[in-house]
């Protein structure tokens, strides 16, 4: 369609609007689903988005980083730490590697033994943070390498328990797209339904326009026009309220971990804004196709 | 105009019509008549493509009517006023907007067509009815609004079904003259009546044949009136 078909379709045609009669309560209705429907939608499209985001962050920040533990005798740990630096350093494919310092492993146990540890007096192992490079340096090979050089060394590059992470986080991304799927075909399945009860409840108009020699286009624009404004009006009243229940919901933080990261970022904040005008595509094609069946029927 | 060469048309269970011909020549004025069931608005809706023959064919304005699309047909009602028996209207608009209702489905400029609107209604004595609702009409008006309705956008044939059936005598009189008007302006007509009085009266200031439909066929009844 051209810009100037589409805008006589949106202005319409008023004498062509009326030939169509009032409808009552089955266009609130329409409105009613289209707004609940773009509600729901935008919940699912949040929940899909959100979960990307975190697939896509666990799977390339946890891939990146990987932790040497040392664990041996207080007095070979220094002797130990230093040997693995060395060899970390020696490694192609990693970009840096670190010792943590003590305070900094002991903000990492503060959340489990509280603040008063005295970290001094356990043996607490000592902590390497490795930040990969890219490519990555060969996982195997080093822990070959460390199992000769440093005996307590132990390589833990987060693989086994971030596997199923970015799984999890993958199928609720897959979950949401399939019920964004299932909201667009209910929302077909109810305009579908709707124009075809309207179109039946004006039977008689049909039959009136036919005989003084309207076109099926003519005829069907009438309808569609309407369905399409409904869904696309629902469908807005809809979204806005799902980006604002969105928006009201609590930021993201430190403890909050998965739940409260469901939200949108950013661009994010635009994708949302679709939801109306495929509602209103929906409509269209759903009514369209509707009135093409209807008056195909008809002599 | 229209022409009918053999054309056949059965419903489910027999032969309704079968080896029919008619020619509809321009500005000629045809009465067709028969018993009730003999298949006059079926030859009326033949006649302008609601129904297709099952056999033979039917031309208009010289392109066969099986060929058309819908658009086409669409386009071809334009040219051929139809009156039904039991007319209808778009119940929720005034009868003005009913008798131009043609026009706007056509994308005619309603405002260039006014003029012509208020004196086709001046025509048929519905000017002070113009706002009035469809339901609110009489029998009378109804037929009126509908012969209104069928001539507005000038067509070349105008196909009557029984427009006289729901009326009294005088009233049958009033419309037959504005088909007689039509007439005399170079339209076609045809009037599918069983009212013979009403033939009678109109062959007295016309040169109209009657067909007879009988035996599933048309017959050129015009001696026995």
């Amino acid at each position: 369609m051209s810009r100037g078909t589409i805008r006589a379709f949106l202005v319409g045609d008023a004498q062509a609007d009326r030939v169509v009669p009032p409808s009552g309560f089955t266009a609130h209705l329409t409105l009613f689903v289209s707004a609940a429907m773009a509600f729901l939608a935008v919940f699912a499209l949040a929940l899909s988005m959100a979960s990307g985001r975190l697939a896509d962050r666990w799977g390339e920040e946890l891939a990146l980083s990987a932790t040497l533990r040392i664990s041996a005798p207080p007095d070979q740990r220094a002797a130990q730490t230093r040997a693995a630096l060395e060899i970390l350093n020696q490694t192609p494919g990693i970009a840096s590697a670190r010792a943590l310092t003590a305070e900094e492993q002991a903000a990492l146990l503060e959340p489990w033994f509280g603040p008063d540890l005295p970290l001094e007096s356990l043996p607490v192992p000592q902590l390497i943070e490795i930040i990969a490079d890219d490519p990555a340096y060969d996982a195997a090979g080093l822990r070959l390498r460390l199992s000769g050089e440093v005996p307590g060394a132990i390589l833990d590059d987060h693989t086994r328990w971030r596997a199923p992470l970015v799984d999890a986080a993958n199928s609720l991304r897959r979950l949401g797209l399939i019920s964004i799927l299932l909201i667009v075909g209910a929302t077909a399945a109810m305009v579908t339904l709707a124009a075809h009860a309207a179109l039946a409840a004006n039977a008689q108009v049909i039959e009136v326009l036919r005989l003084v020699g309207a076109k099926d286009r003519y005829i069907a624009q009438a309808f569609v026009r309407r369905f399409t404004l409904r869904a696309l009006l629902g469908a807005g009243v809809g979204v806005v309220l799902g980006m604002a229940g969105v928006a009201l919901l609590p930021s993201a933080d430190d403890a909050g971990g998965f739940l409260t990261g469901l939200g949108f970022q950013g661009a994010g904040w635009l994708v949302p804004l679709v939801i109306p005008i495929l509602g209103a595509a929906v409509a269209f094609g759903a009514t369209w196709a509707a009135a093409r069946h209807r008056l195909s029927e008809l002599s | 105009m229209i022409e009918l060469e053999h054309v056949g048309y059965s419903y489910g269970g027999g032969d309704l019509l079968s080896d029919l011909s008619l020619r509809l020549a321009p500005g000629s004025f045809h009465f067709l008549t028969g018993p009730s069931g003999a298949g006059k608005t079926t030859l009326l809706k033949l006649c302008y493509g609601a129904l297709m023959p099952t056999t033979g064919r039917v031309q208009a304005f010289d392109m066969d009517m099986a060929s058309l699309d819908r658009d086409q047909v669409a386009l071809t009602r334009r040219r051929i006023g139809v009156v039904h028996q039991d007319c209808q209207f778009l119940d929720h608009l005034p009868l003005a907007d009913n008798i131009a209702l043609p026009l706007t489905v056509s994308g005619r400029d309603m405002s260039e067509e006014s003029s012509n609107l208020a004196e086709l209604m001046q025509w048929v004595g519905l000017s002070s009815r113009a706002d009035a609702l469809p339901p609110e009409l009489s029998g009378g008006e109804r037929q009126r609004a509908a012969l209104a309705r069928a001539v507005i956008m000038s067509p070349d044939v105008i196909l009557a079904d029984e427009p006289t059936g729901n009326v009294d005598w005088e009233m049958s009189q009033r419309l037959l003259r504005l088909l007689l008007e039509l007439n005399k302006m170079g339209k076609t007509v045809l009037i599918a009546s069983h009212d013979l009085a009403l033939i009678r009266a109109a062959k007295s200031q016309v040169q109209a044949r009657v067909l007879r439909i009988s035996d599933k066929t048309l017959h050129l009844a015009g001696a026995d009136l």
